[in-house]
């Protein structure tokens, strides 16, 4: 009786300290909302400035996060009664590799499926919508990733202007298909190799740099690369971009509804999902030919010394390593892979402009690759899949239109929750989704290395 | 037999060694040789200088001046010498053997080329890669090699698949020497301390070096892992006919190790020769010990004769 | 000439404005080694902040005259400010402050993102219109073809600058707060064990940038006359261009820094091309950091071996 006495008190004292905890919360909350929320600068009727005031969303946004506030203490509080966590192991078994791997091969195979199970679930019409918006751009995404994995996440470089190398891609192949009249198959190769000379170009004089300098470099020649190609315009045609780039055909066969067309040649009935599925395929071979190099090269010397850099430069210098040639190959691989990424995009879209290649481009694949783990290929294709997937589908929520009113428009929070979203996946895992590494040589059994031991590079 | 005993001469020479950082002279006008084949130790006070002879002599510093010159095989005449100084080069065939100018020479050079090895200060190995990945990263110039540069590799040409299977090898080898080959595929990181030195040690001995440069081997070792290292150091000299220069503090270890012992004091040489010699030394016993107020005068004066 | 004096003026005026925003990058960086990415959307957040603030007083409250409004304005705006940076630092970096160097970067992106798209989502995304305050000018020299004048809102500008500057130097320099944010800087470990509280003053440091960016918030609405949710990004980047050039961790650097880089832009854009002016930034940016990395008035960092 008296221990169920002292109790009580304890947990009402702790239902208090809550719920003092969240009002606390709240009040923040109310101070951050003042004035940006509750005060919208809009024009009347004579274009004058005048002050809107939205006290409603104020009271909404400060009651939810009062709600979540509380929630989340009386969920610590109740998880904080189960049993103490046990200390995990430096190495752990085997077993997590084998696992990883069959997950891997269950997700290329739905993956090499995907566009058959779009097209049985939703049929002709809605299939092309979830086959090119999710599936293409997805990959594209999950292309980009494994490319600035190797730089990233291998070799621990920090590269924030990574969409330089993506915009080199794009715009060589459009210059490349209206100068020199190339089809597309050709113009891809040349672009990788393009981006790739602009990668060691760029490398070349940054790669002493360490961590933060590097990254503030890399970033600075980026945007110097978007400005570029918005000023100069005889080249590039500044903001009006670059148009009429022609789709990649089937080995000569154009996907169009003529008799030398694709369909006629194979006696089917034409459809524009044949384009379609075939470019998911083009970008789907591509992606998986970024991971089976990188993976290869993993076990090569070059790889081991990617990642030895990362965890210490001057101990890799100390054995022999040359290790500003060894940044330079990572750098100009990861450019490689980006541009075959950019001269894919230019070829899928028809039309490039320097819009697209912005420093939040850049800064949308570095968050793929932290989140989803140094150097860890799954991880990254699944933070692709995850935040590029979960931002596109925004734009199918039609139904939380009849929740807040007809005005309201999910695209244009996708942003404003891929933000929220980046800041909370990364207080929650801080090393990433995949927190572990498997070594790539073994004497007896392949044990995964706990990820707190694994340095993150610093340049 | 040992491999040294057939070639004549030093394997290093420091000549006039200098190294300033700003106003501060950290070395000052240090000359010293080692001896193929012999444990030479650098001891002196905190502050002496001595890691930084090692970063000079491993191409972490550029010295402010001076020569250090290391041969793989017969000492060169002083002509040859000279004729290699004055030519700017870093390195040349000469007759007795290679011979570098690692003053010259960045420090991945100094490894790869030069053959010599270092740990250091503060245990530098890749916390993050398992045992065996450690000590296969340190054979990664061959490796290299063997893989064409990658390309070959890249394709599984079984040309690479060779070498790697003889890197494995020695780095099973170098596995039971040190007695980690039970722990080859645990992450380095999670090995305790005395593990984690022995390993520094045996990566270093993968790059299959001439010189190989500990940096204080026995930091934070109990006397039962320091008469490990001290045998381990000792069959490796003797297997390998390895030169091993030498910093330390213990001085049993010093003691019962070195063939020849260099005293630093300030970055200045304050003796150089068998370590009982040194031991008996006053002006090494000053400098570690200190000296009373009253003997002062009397030990200056000892040290001018 | 007077064109040369007049784009001088303009210049410094809006090296002004750097200068204040890159104090608060380079407090940041000096005491915890982190690039604030959202600070530019801070400063962008302040300008809006700062509008509102305006408009509630003239329009709604009817405060007259100007210049104490616009006082109320300031104080109210520092302070706004400061809450948002406060409540930054606690939820997007403090819980990611021990973890690994890549976690508080991409988390600053993430809240960079967050607050840019914030304000274009419950502001608008249009340019939203700010009333002329300061317009009048006065005329310093009339030349016969191109007049030299600087306007009020200039005047105000510099000297409002040049105030705070001696005021946060002197708290930085001279108080306790400063010593215990100078110490933190140089070791935080140490600073713990002698009794700083180093999460307060981290935290400090945050508000205290936050604050100067709400002033340089201020200034711009004034200066610019319009407010748009996109003016994070460049601003920011060319305050940071400002910070490193001066030196990261000095706080004149960081002035200096903002002022020879309101300078160039200026002069670049009358003299050359208006177009690729923030080409001319960038590019300053990457060579300061390619040859000068510690900057004009920062101290280099040696990686001790």
């Amino acid at each position: 009786m008296a221990v169920a006495a002292a109790e009580r008190p304890a947990t009402a004292g702790r239902l208090v300290a809550a719920l003092k905890d969240a009002a606390g919360a709240a009040l923040l909350a109310l101070g951050l909302a003042v004035p940006i929320l509750a005060l919208r600068i809009d024009q009347d009727i004579n274009n004058q400035p005048v002050l809107r005031p939205r006290w409603d969303d104020v009271a909404l946004a400060v009651a939810l996060v009062f709600c979540a506030r509380l929630a989340w203490l009386l969920l610590r509080w109740a998880r904080s009664g189960t049993a103490v966590a046990k200390p995990r192991p430096v190495s752990s078994g085997a077993g997590g590799y084998v696992a990883a791997r069959a997950f891997a091969i269950v997700g290329a195979v739905l993956l090499v499926l995907y566009p058959l199970l779009m097209l049985a679930l939703v049929g002709r019409a809605g299939a092309i919508k979830w086959i090119d918006n999710f599936g293409i751009q997805i990959l594209i995404y999950v292309m980009l990733g494994w490319g600035l994995n190797i730089v990233v996440g291998l070799a621990g470089l920090l590269d924030l202007g990574y969409v330089a190398f993506y915009a080199v891609g794009a715009y060589s192949t459009a210059l490349l298909v209206h100068n020199l009249g190339f089809g597309f198959w050709l113009c891809l190769p040349l672009a990788g190799i393009f981006a790739a000379l602009w990668g060691i170009l760029l490398g070349f004089p940054v790669l002493r740099l360490r961590g933060d300098y590097l990254a503030i470099v890399t970033l600075a020649f980026g945007e110097i690369i978007r400005l570029v190609l918005i000023n100069w315009v005889p080249v590039t045609n500044g903001y009006a971009g670059i148009s009429g780039i022609p789709k990649p055909t089937f080995f000569g066969l154009p996907f169009n509804a003529s008799d030398e067309g694709f369909a006629a040649v194979l006696g089917i009935e034409f459809s524009p999902l044949h384009r379609t599925m075939f470019l998911f395929y083009v970008i789907l071979a591509l992606a998986f030919l970024t991971n089976w190099v990188t993976l290869r090269l993993r076990r090569l010397p070059i790889g081991r010394a990617w990642e030895a850099l990362r965890e210490d430069e001057i101990a890799c210098r100390s054995l022999g390593i040359n290790t500003t040639s060894t940044k330079l190959t990572a750098f100009a691989i990861g450019a490689g892979f980006g541009g075959f990424a950019g001269s894919f995009f230019a070829a899928r879209q028809g039309f490039i402009s320097p819009e697209s290649f912005t420093f939040m481009e850049s800064a949308v694949v570095v968050a793929i690759v932290v989140l989803g783990g140094m150097g860890s290929q799954l991880g990254v294709a699944i933070a692709a899949i995850a935040m590029i997937g979960g931002t596109e589908i925004l734009r199918e929520l039609d139904w939380l239109k009849q929740v807040f009113g007809p005005d309201f428009e999910p695209t244009q929070y996708r942003m404003l929750l891929f933000g929220l979203a980046m800041v909370i996946l990364m207080i929650w895992k801080p090393r990433g989704l995949i927190a572990t590494r498997h070594p790539s040589i073994f004497l007896r059994e392949r044990r995964a290395v706990r990820a707190d031991l694994v340095k993150e590079g610093h340049g | 037999m040992s491999a040294g005993e057939s070639i004549v001469g030093p394997i290093l020479a420091v000549e006039h060694l200098t190294m300033r950082f700003g106003g501060l002279v950290a070395i000052d006008d240090l000359s010293f040789t080692a001896s193929r084949g012999e444990i030479t130790a650098l001891i002196g006070p905190n502050g002496a200088g001595k890691t930084t002879v090692f970063n000079c002599a491993t191409g972490f510093y550029k010295p402010s001046s001076g020569r250090l010159v290391l041969c793989h095989g017969t000492w060169p005449a002083p002509e040859e010498l000279d004729t290699l100084t004055q030519s700017g080069r870093r390195w040349a065939a000469a007759t007795g053997g290679p011979v570098f100018l690692l003053e010259r020479m960045p420090d991945y050079e100094v490894s790869a080329r030069a053959k010599v090895a270092r740990t250091f200060q503060n245990i530098r190995l890749f916390s993050g890669m398992t045992v065996l990945e450690n000590l296969i990263v340190a054979q990664h110039n061959p490796l290299m090699t063997a893989s064409g540069w990658t390309v070959l590799g890249l394709f599984g040409a079984p040309r690479y698949k060779a070498a790697e299977h003889a890197a494995v090898e020695r780095a099973r080898y170098w596995l039971d020497r040190i007695g980690l080959a039970d722990r080859a595929d645990d992450a380095a990181g999670g090995l305790p301390y005395g593990d984690q030195r022995r390993l520094e040690i045996a990566r270093a001995m993968c790059t299959e070096p001439q010189l190989l440069c500990l940096d204080e081997p026995a930091a934070g070792l109990n006397p039962r892992e320091t008469s490990g290292l001290t045998e381990l150091l000792l069959a490796i000299r003797q297997t390998h006919g390895l030169s091993i220069l030498l910093i330390e503090h213990d001085m049993s270890l010093v003691m019962e190790i070195s063939d020849h012992v260099v005293v630093l004091d300030y970055g200045q040489k304050i003796a150089d020769g068998a370590p009982e010699a040194v031991r008996n030394d006053p002006k090494v016993i000053a400098a570690y010990l200190g000296v009373e107020d009253e003997e002062v005068e009397k030990v200056e004066a000892e040290i001018a004769r | 000439m007077e064109y040369f004096f007049q784009q001088l003026i303009n210049g410094l005026t809006l090296g002004s404005i750097y200068g204040l925003i890159a104090i608060g990058y380079t407090m940041v960086f000096g005491i915890i080694g982190m690039v604030n990415f959202a600070h530019g959307d801070v400063f962008m957040l302040s300008t809006f902040i700062a509008l509102i603030f305006l408009m509630v007083l003239t329009q709604l409250l009817w405060v007259t005259p100007l210049a104490l409004a616009l006082f109320i304005v300031l104080i109210g705006a520092m302070l706004l400010t400061s809450l948002w940076a406060w409540a930054i630092e606690r939820l997007a970096y403090r819980p990611l402050r021990g973890s690994f160097r890549l976690a508080p970067l991409i988390s600053a992106i993430g809240m960079s993102i967050f607050l840019s798209n914030l304000v274009q989502v419950t502001q608008g995304p249009r340019y939203k219109p700010a009333p002329q305050i300061a317009s009048d000018v006065v005329t310093l020299y009339q030349g016969v073809d191109y007049s030299v004048s600087v306007s009020h809102k200039q005047i105000l500008i510099v000297a409002v600058t040049i105030v705070l500057l001696a005021a946060f130097w002197y708290i930085v320099q001279n108080t306790a707060i400063g010593r215990a944010q100078r110490a933190c800087e140089q070791d935080r470990k140490m600073a713990a064990l002698l009794g700083v509280n180093v999460n307060a003053t981290i935290s400090l440091t945050f508000v205290m940038g936050a604050a100067l960016a709400a002033v340089a918030g201020l200034l711009f609405m004034i200066y610019y006359g319009v407010v748009h949710f996109n003016d994070g990004f460049t601003p920011g980047v060319k305050a940071f261009t400002a910070a490193v050039l001066g030196g990261i961790g000095s706080l004149p650097g960081a002035v200096l820094g903002g002022l020879l880089i309101g300078l160039i832009e200026t002069m670049w854009s009358a003299y050359f091309s208006i177009d690729y002016k923030d080409v001319a930034t960038f590019s300053i940016l990457a060579i300061t950091l390619i040859f000068l990395p510690s900057g004009l008035l920062g101290k280099p960092e040696v990686e001790k071996v």
